[in-house]
């Protein structure tokens, strides 16, 4: 810095670094570094998000399996990010209003949504979107999850529920400017409104480093006035912990809290045939792998002597199962009727649409 | 019964419904103290509270986000965009989102949400301020565009607005605003929101209008009286739906039809009226149809724009071309 110069901007950006630190509890080699938060889970707790991380991982190679066959539609790989996805899901109630992206099915379905409903949303139908899950559908255009949370949790507040709205995007969903107009609002009205980014290195291929100068995807919440910390997403008990600190912070009339967890997919973007190798290497993944959720806890939970190869052997048979019966059912759902689409367009349809749906219903009943 | 503009219509459809029902809720950029810009909500937060009618931050997809996170949990939103230019931040708020609630959830969530927007030309705004942009949104699916030509439709198709539970986009005149009085009644009433008006009945000709152009196709008919020309002016009043067996019915006993918009030609209210007559009652024509419309430009700078808008003198222009053909 010149000696002349009112201000030293390097050092200001400088000073941005500092504020990526992740929270942990476990750390890497499933050391417990958080002796106090670590002790305040019982036993049976910890085998829960165990069961609930093999529930996910399991769901994944079912579904991956049945892509494979051709037997699902477009489904967006999960493996990797289970710590995250089941940690902070478990941390919410059924009265709290869900807005999930595409690849968050798994929480979706802790949530109220059933296995075969996800399977038919998978597919393309609507039976998939009638759950009896206070959620929203998946988010396609994700930007869209932060503005529409920002009104979920301002009408849960106005009706003066005890229930908070929760959305997940990824790091590619914070450049969207929705979600900086989604958490404004959030602020400005002082919702319930957490919004979690799920930071899995990628927006398809284009790495979070090409996504953003911020050092940090927590600081988009901080321009906003909203509290933000960074997770190990690969750490169960932080994400559950941290989750569970928000949600009780803004039921006490606080705000919306932005939590950031740093994950990995470990597949493709989607199951439609796009291949990680084309922008990132092995070498670069490796590191992540060691990082596994499920690694870390079983290392716990073994030294407890709290579960067993066997013990998770028959739960993954038990729950892909579960997915095949699941399945079985999606495939016994009669297929949509376009006159039926068309009826659900308003509420009252308009004449020119009543002429359509006859012309429909003639058609569909050959 | 008594005198009221356009904008104290608008203002007593709002103010009877924020009195009944409670969960009417209206919001948006300088709505609450400062009764909007043209003072379409003036009075409403003293008399309901800043829980009902509140300001919120400068930014359109955020507020029509927000009105969709209330239309999901019980609430209903009337939300203003300032002007109609700016629903364009909001685009995906309207047609990606609430458009698509009732579709995507079986009718098992929906978005009884009615955005109010000004626009129209003839009063010498800034850019982005007077563009007549149902051209673009006629055309979503599951989305109502209301276009009031009078005080006593402002009022009645509002308040049918509010009521029904589908996503209504309801597009106020700024050019009508102030500039028109009628009796009308003072307790509440509703206007169809699928039914045009014929506001004049004639025998030679069929002049499709709807927003302040029907005003000028009554000018017009006016003019036309006196050569003789009997005129029949519909009113759309509503641009999705269009109730063509209004029109079919008029042409049946006219033979003859000019259909006038705002807009610019291309791709909108005017051609899809065309189309229909085209595919089913071209036989009641025994001339070509004729169109009045903007040209194909982007929406005019203030100076150039009395020359841009079509006004009565090329729909007395257009009629007499067709009926003398």
């Amino acid at each position: 810095m010149s000696k002349n110069s009112i201000v030293d901007f390097s050092k200001i950006k400088d000073e941005l670094a500092d504020l990526a630190k992740p929270i942990q509890v476990l750390d890497q080699n499933a050391k417990v570094v958080n002796q106090a938060v670590f002790d305040s889970f019982s036993d049976d707790q910890l085998v829960e998000f165990m069961k609930k991380m093999v529930w996910e991982r399991a769901l994944h190679e079912q579904t991956m399996n049945f892509s494979r066959q051709g037997r699902m539609g477009f489904y967006a790989p999960t493996a990797g990010e289970e710590a995250s996805e089941m940690g902070t899901v478990m941390a919410m109630q059924k009265q709290d209003y869900l807005v999930p992206a595409y690849r968050d099915i798994p929480q979706l379905i802790q949530h109220g949504a059933t296995v075969t409903e996800a399977f038919l949303w998978s597919r393309g139908h609507v039976k998939g979107n009638e759950f009896e899950a206070r959620a929203l559908m998946p988010q396609i255009i994700i930007g869209a999850a932060y503005v529409e949370t920002a009104g979920v949790a301002l009408g849960l507040k106005k009706n003066g529920e005890d229930a908070i709205a929760f959305s997940y995007t990824g790091d590619g969903g914070t450049s969207q400017g929705d979600s900086y107009e989604g958490m404004n609002f959030a602020g400005a009205y002082k919702v319930p409104a957490l919004f979690i980014v799920q930071n899995n290195g990628y927006a398809i291929s284009v790495p979070r480093e090409s996504q953003t100068a911020a050092p940090a995807l927590t600081q988009k919440a901080i321009a906003a006035g909203i509290p933000s910390v960074q997770v190990d997403g690969m750490d169960i008990l932080a994400c559950y912990s941290v989750a569970k600190a928000a949600r009780d912070y803004m039921l006490a009339g606080n705000g919306p809290v932005m939590i950031e967890t740093l994950t990995n997919r470990y597949g493709a973007h989607s199951s439609a045939g796009d291949d990680p190798k084309r922008y990132r290497t092995d070498e670069q993944q490796k590191p992540w792998l060691e990082k596994d959720p499920l690694i870390r806890l079983r290392k716990v939970l073994t030294d407890k002597k709290l579960w067993t190869e066997e013990q998770e052997e028959a739960l993954i048979k038990e729950y892909k199962d579960s997915f095949k019966d699941a399945l079985k059912q999606a495939d016994a759902v009669e297929p949509e009727k376009v006159s039926d689409m068309l009826k659900r367009t308003f509420e009252v349809p308009t004449p020119e649409l009543q002429a359509q749906i006859a012309k429909f219903e003639e058609k569909e009943s050959n | 019964m008594s005198k009221k503009s356009y904008i104290q219509a608008i203002t007593e459809a709002l103010d009877i419904m924020l009195q009944e029902d409670p969960k009417t809720l209206i919001f948006g950029e300088d709505v609450g103290k400062n009764g909007g810009v043209f003072r379409t909500t003036q009075g409403l937060q003293e008399k309901y509270g800043a829980d009902r009618v509140f300001d919120t931050p400068l930014a359109e997809s955020g507020i029509l986000g927000l009105a969709i996170g209330l239309g999901l949990t019980g609430w209903r939103p009337i939300p203003e965009i300032q002007f109609s230019g700016f629903t364009l931040e909001a685009v995906d708020s309207i047609v990606g989102q609430m458009s698509r609630m009732r579709f995507r959830f079986n009718g098992k969530k929906n978005s009884p949400i009615t955005v109010r927007s000004p626009y129209g030309g003839g009063t010498h705004t800034a850019e982005m301020h007077s563009d007549n942009l149902e051209n673009i949104f006629t055309g979503v699916p599951g989305l109502r565009v209301v276009m009031p030509s009078n005080p006593y439709d402002a009022k009645g198709l509002l308040i049918s607005s509010i009521e029904n539970n589908d996503p209504v986009l309801y597009l106020e005149n700024l050019k009508l605003y102030r500039s028109m009085k009628d009796d009308i009644p003072d307790e509440k009433y509703t206007v169809p929101l699928d039914q045009a008006n014929i506001v004049q009945e004639g025998n030679d000709i069929t002049i499709v209008a709807y927003g302040a152009q029907v005003q000028e196709a009554q000018k017009a008919a006016e003019e036309l009286a006196k050569s003789n020309i009997s005129c029949e002016v519909i009113d759309l009043r509503t641009v999705s739906p269009i109730d063509t067996a209004t029109i079919f019915k008029s042409i049946a006993k006219t033979h003859k039809v000019v259909i006038v918009q705002e807009a610019q030609k291309m791709a909108g209210v005017g051609a899809q009226v065309a189309s229909a007559i085209s595919e089913e009652a071209i036989l009641s024509l025994d001339a070509p149809i004729g169109r009045v419309a903007a040209p194909n430009s982007v929406y005019p700078f203030a100076l150039a724009e009395e020359v841009w808008i079509p006004r009565k003198d090329e729909i007395v222009a257009k009629v007499n071309e067709i009926i003398n053909y």
